[in-house]
């Protein structure tokens, strides 16, 4: 008679035991999803931030021409993207020519100089710098996510339900690579 | 890095625990000392109530207003970000790296390097930078001590400090009333009757431990507190992924000898580094490590460098 009690306690258990797995993979995932608009967020930041820039250093530097178009082109780029791939491309093409842009500002010592520019390459250098922090947090996320996905013994739980492994945001090649300056 | 955030973790559970355990033995002494070996429990689980009762409305207060005492008693000023750009900037990258909310910010006049952080929950924390910080530390160094700010914050180090306050308070108020008690002739009564010899010396233990009971729990809280420190230093760490950033910025404070003039010993744990004047004699120093709120610096750069 007690070892039917003992058994249906222990099936409540893991009854339990399941719900609270499942609700945590749940909310593990949610929060990878969560993380990775939130790059988004701030990459809109740096699109909203380029004109300001551009007509800045227009204002000193008319003639350098091929480097907006570069800046600006790339900024459309980015804009218009649909695919992830497409966007990641466009986000590469905005961080060389932003590159391109900032390495000729250093022949206009009166640009450099000038309050303004120095607020936006501030807010440059910030708005880059959540960008980082933004995928840095979602590659945390995605690690706490697939921990779980994978350790015993809430993979089991994962499996049931269909729960899979989340990818890693990777920097491609062509970002890190030199920058070429024309003049 | 995951390691050592492991490491302190276990450690920080442990301490606390200890604590509990500390409470609990408080309770069971007061228990035994006056009610003797027969009503132990009834007075054990009674002392501990009322004792707990209490050292939780006086930790209340600490909780929920502590933070706003703090600043004004540090004559902290709120900044926007238009007065503070930088500041704002490096809190605003840092806290999507921690995965919190953006604390209020605020900003010390005074030429001593340092920062505090304070309040009951992420959502409702605030952060405070010295003058002499911004001044004296470059943009990585000013990016390790707010990381390490916001680590207090998203480790919820106040709610952890007043738990274990109160833990430690409940025991210190037990050991209180337990010696008053004893004092006054209360108690288990029977007094070299049938406890015999092992009942003497168990009253001498008994009393002895009621007495260093208030020692013992300075000690249980900065154990808790150093602990706390290097827990928020590799937090972090993990979110700027930059550990020489923090290092060089510990590097400077060493140097740098000046005391923050609106400090005082009940504030002076919030602070990245101990904000008072240091005694450096070499008697005073083993004793000082085990009361001092903070590790020694030179240990907090050394665990940095291992990761």
């Amino acid at each position: 008679m007690i070892g039917v009690w003992i058994a249906v306690g222990v099936a409540g258990l893991l009854v339990v035991l399941l719900i609270a797995t499942y609700n945590r993979l749940v909310a593990l995932r949610n929060r990878v999803d969560n993380s990775w608009s939130q790059i988004d967020v701030q990459l809109r930041r740096r699109y909203d931030l380029i004109p300001n820039l551009v007509e800045t250093v227009k204002g000193y530097a008319a003639h350098e021409r091929q480097t907006f178009e570069n800046v600006t082109r790339a900024r459309q780029e980015g804009i218009s993207a649909t695919t992830v791939g497409e966007q990641a491309q466009a986000e590469n093409h905005i961080t060389q020519a932003l590159r391109q842009l900032l390495a000729v500002v250093e022949n206009y010592p009166d640009l450099k100089a000038n309050e303004n520019f120095r607020e936006l390459q501030e807010e440059l250098t910030a708005t880059e710098g959540r960008i980082a922090f933004a995928r840095q947090f979602y590659n945390d996320q995605v690690l706490t996510y697939n921990n779980s996905v994978q350790q015993f013994p809430s993979n089991v739980v994962a499996g049931m339900f269909n729960f899979s492994t989340r990818e890693y945001f990777e920097i491609e090649e062509a970002a890190t690579g030199p920058v070429n300056v024309q003049f | 890095m995951y390691e050592e955030l492991a490491r302190n973790k276990r450690r920080s559970a442990l301490l606390i625990a200890g604590a509990i355990g500390f409470a609990l033995g408080i309770g069971y002494l007061f228990g035994v000392l006056l009610g003797g070996q027969g009503n132990a429990t009834v007075f054990g689980l009674g002392g501990l109530g009322i004792a707990g009762v209490i050292a939780i409305i006086m930790s209340m207060i600490s909780y929920f207003s502590g933070d706003k005492i703090v600043l004004k008693l540090s004559h902290a000023r709120a900044v926007t970000h238009e007065q503070e750009p930088r500041l704002h900037n490096l809190v605003e990258g840092l806290v999507i790296a921690a995965g919190i909310p953006k604390p209020k910010v605020y900003v010390v006049e005074d030429t001593a390097p340092n920062a505090f952080a304070t309040g009951r929950d992420p959502e409702h924390a605030s952060m405070a930078v010295t003058r002499g910080l911004l001044d004296k530390m470059n943009r990585v160094e000013l990016e390790g001590v707010i990381a390490h700010e916001l680590a207090h914050i998203k480790n919820r180090d106040t709610l952890v400090m007043v738990i274990v306050a109160t833990l430690v308070g409940v025991a210190v108020l037990l050991a209180d009333w337990s010696l008053r008690a004893l004092f006054w002739g209360a108690g288990g009564g029977r007094r070299g009757s049938r406890e015999g010899g092992a009942g003497v010396f168990f009253v001498i233990f008994g009393v002895i431990a009621l007495i260093l009971t208030p020692i013992l729990a300075q000690i249980i809280k900065f154990s808790v507190s150093r602990r706390r420190e290097f827990f928020a230093d590799v937090t972090g760490v993990q979110m700027t992924r930059y550990p020489p950033g923090l290092i060089s910025a510990l590097q400077k404070l060493k140097e740098d000898q000046t005391s923050v003039r609106y400090a005082t010993h009940a504030t002076s744990h919030m602070w990245i580094e101990e904000p008072l004047e240091q005694e450096h004699g070499k008697a005073a120093v083993r004793l000082n490590r085990l009361f001092s709120t903070h590790p020694p610096l030179d240990e907090r750069i050394r665990v940095l460098r291992e990761l």
